[in-house]
């Protein structure tokens, strides 16, 4: 593995989001709008004594939309640089592909790591106390899921020549994997073929794993889907299985 | 020691042999040149030789490395200017060579100092700090070519480099190019379908449908066309015509009121025949073949000059629209 070239993919994409503003605006904006509009129009379906209410329920899924759009925006910028032929000057360069996955997947992390951070402060304003633990403990799982969920963008971004793709992988792979997270409802409550599907999304997890450490104590309907154990292997089995995938398609030659 | 090595090489693409079974050298230090119309092969091997494609037989040497075998070690002796640019729009010229001197390895405190001296080379150290997408076409070759030089490659590639320039940075661009050589101690390898650019090369391969059809330096291939055409007016064509033929045995025709004839080395032929049939003659000129001559004679047509530039201007535009919706 290459140090500097790692190095120096992850700082680029990094200058790249500190120059573009609007992309941090708008990357912030959208999951405020769910959180605000569709979270306080559902809160009033949902009846008060399931739980924990409905508009700090959302809170988890809200972090980890997130983190799936700013991974895969991230990742989906290699279909730019091939568009745009900088890939080339990466491919020709004498580093290892598994370097470039790394340092591409490392670049959604970072990126999507301070977004979350960003909608985590504004949980005091929905009236959560977190302690300094749970803080650390949301952060953390926020940066591998966004490991994962990047590595999952990268597989993606090397089946797609161009940028035609882009509203095919918009429409069909990230709104379903955030509608079947378990982020806007509980996935036990899931018709069983959904509950299914929701099961293979590695995103489903890591929401999961929020849920535990934002509400350790809620046992009802609202409650965590799973073992936070499971949760935690199947992220980092995940990050590891996408990984390897990725880079076995970018290793392909004509 | 030749720095390049090809042997039988082939390249299919379905039905398609876009490279039908090639072999060539290139010496260290020499500027080779592969010339041929579009569609000929000429990208194709390159994207070979640079590990970026595999072949479908046959074997490709770069700086004695195996271009299957050690992709890694023929990287890092190569430096790369493709056709279409490579830059990162959306950061500026030094960050694009920091982010080539990471990506190779450049030690850390040399790299600032190659960068500039690279820049300085290319003329563009006082547009360093500024992005990419604010330059030039020609600005922006320029870059890449001394993007390429930072790792101090021993052969550098150059794909159709002047490809959509305008003449006046063609001409710029080649003034560094013809330096390479020399100053950055870099064996070049580039490929043209322009006549008048490959005539800067020491050698030449002309390609055409896949196949090397011809290889030499420029001269070499010139004279297999048969010789210089030499035009002579006179004061009196008739006589003058009938002395060249009985003192020199050339075949002389007329046209438009001069006289002309070919001869195999026409600087030495003229002063011959000036001293022959001196008072006669008003005016003298020399048609030495080009390289064009050459592909005609050997395939039968013309390397078709048309603009790629304008289909290139369309690839852009379309790109571009495509980025903001």
């Amino acid at each position: 593995m290459e140090f500097n070239a790692i190095y120096v993919i992850v700082a680029r994409e990094f200058k790249k989001f500190v120059r573009e503003r609007s992309r941090l605006f708008s990357a912030i904006a959208r999951p405020l709008l769910w959180l605000f509009i569709v979270g306080a129009g559902i809160s009033r379906l949902v009846p008060r004594d399931t739980g924990v209410p409905y508009t700090q329920f959302i809170f988890p899924g809200i972090i980890g939309m997130t983190i799936l759009f700013s991974s895969i925006f991230s990742s989906i910028s290699i279909i730019w640089d091939k568009e745009f032929g900088f890939m080339k000057e990466i491919l020709v360069a004498p580093v290892s592909r598994l370097s470039i996955v790394i340092g591409k997947a490392l670049s959604g992390t970072i990126v999507s790591t301070i977004q979350a951070v960003i909608i985590l402060a504004l949980f005091p304003i929905l009236g959560f106390k977190l302690g300094i633990l749970q803080i650390i403990g949301v952060i953390l799982i926020s940066a591998s899921i966004s490991f994962s969920i990047s590595s999952f963008g990268i597989v993606l971004a090397t089946f797609y020549e161009s940028y035609e793709s882009f509203s095919v992988i918009m429409n069909f792979i990230i709104m379903p994997m955030f509608f079947l997270s378990g982020a806007m409802y509980p996935v036990k409550l899931l018709p069983d073929i959904l509950r299914m599907v929701s099961k293979i999304n590695p995103l489903t997890y890591g929401i999961d794993a929020i849920k535990h450490v934002v509400f350790p104590f809620e046992t009802g309907k609202m409650s965590p889907d799973f073992p936070f154990i499971i949760d935690i292997m199947v992220i980092i089995l995940s990050s590891i299985i996408f990984v390897i995938i990725a880079g076995k398609s970018f290793e392909r030659r004509g | 020691m030749s720095i390049i090595r090809v042997e039988n090489l082939t390249k299919r693409f379905n039905s398609i042999t876009a490279v039908n079974d090639i072999f060539f050298e290139v010496e260290e230090g020499t500027i080779f040149g592969f010339l041929g119309p579009n569609g000929a092969g000429k990208t194709t091997t390159i994207n070979i030789l640079c590990t970026l494609l595999s072949p479908t037989s046959g074997r490709a040497f770069v700086a004695g490395h195996d271009c299957m075998k050690e992709s890694a070690e023929v990287r890092r002796a190569i430096g790369i200017v493709f056709q279409d640019t490579t830059l990162d729009k959306d950061l500026s010229a030094y960050e694009n060579l920091i982010f080539h001197a990471y990506l190779y390895n450049v030690a850390k405190d040399e790299m600032k100092q190659r960068v500039n001296d690279v820049l300085k080379f290319v003329d563009l150290y006082e547009r360093k700090d500024d992005l990419v997408k604010k330059f030039s076409g020609g600005m922006k070759r320029r870059l890449e070519v001394a993007r390429g030089l930072i790792h101090r490659p021993r052969v550098l590639f150059l794909d159709e480099p002047t490809l959509g320039l305008d003449p006046q940075s063609r001409t710029n661009l080649w003034e560094f190019i013809v330096e390479l050589p020399e100053k950055h101690n870099v064996t070049i390898f580039m490929t043209t379908h322009y006549m008048e650019e490959a005539e800067v090369c020491d050698r030449i391969a002309i390609i055409d449908k896949g196949k090397i059809i011809a290889i030499g330096s420029p001269d070499e291939l010139k004279r297999t066309v048969g010789g210089d055409i030499v035009y002579i007016r006179t004061s009196d064509n008739m006589n003058a015509r009938e002395e060249i033929k009985r003192l020199f045995g050339f075949d002389v025709s007329e046209k438009e009121g001069e006289l002309y004839m070919t001869c195999s080395m026409g600087d030495t032929c003229i002063p011959e025949m000036i001293r022959a049939i001196g008072e006669k003659v008003l005016s003298v000129r020399l048609q030495r073949p080009t390289l064009n001559d050459v592909f005609l004679k050997l395939t039968g047509k013309a390397i078709r000059e048309e603009g790629v530039s304008s289909d290139e201007g369309v690839k852009e535009y379309v790109r571009a629209y495509r980025r903001r919706h």
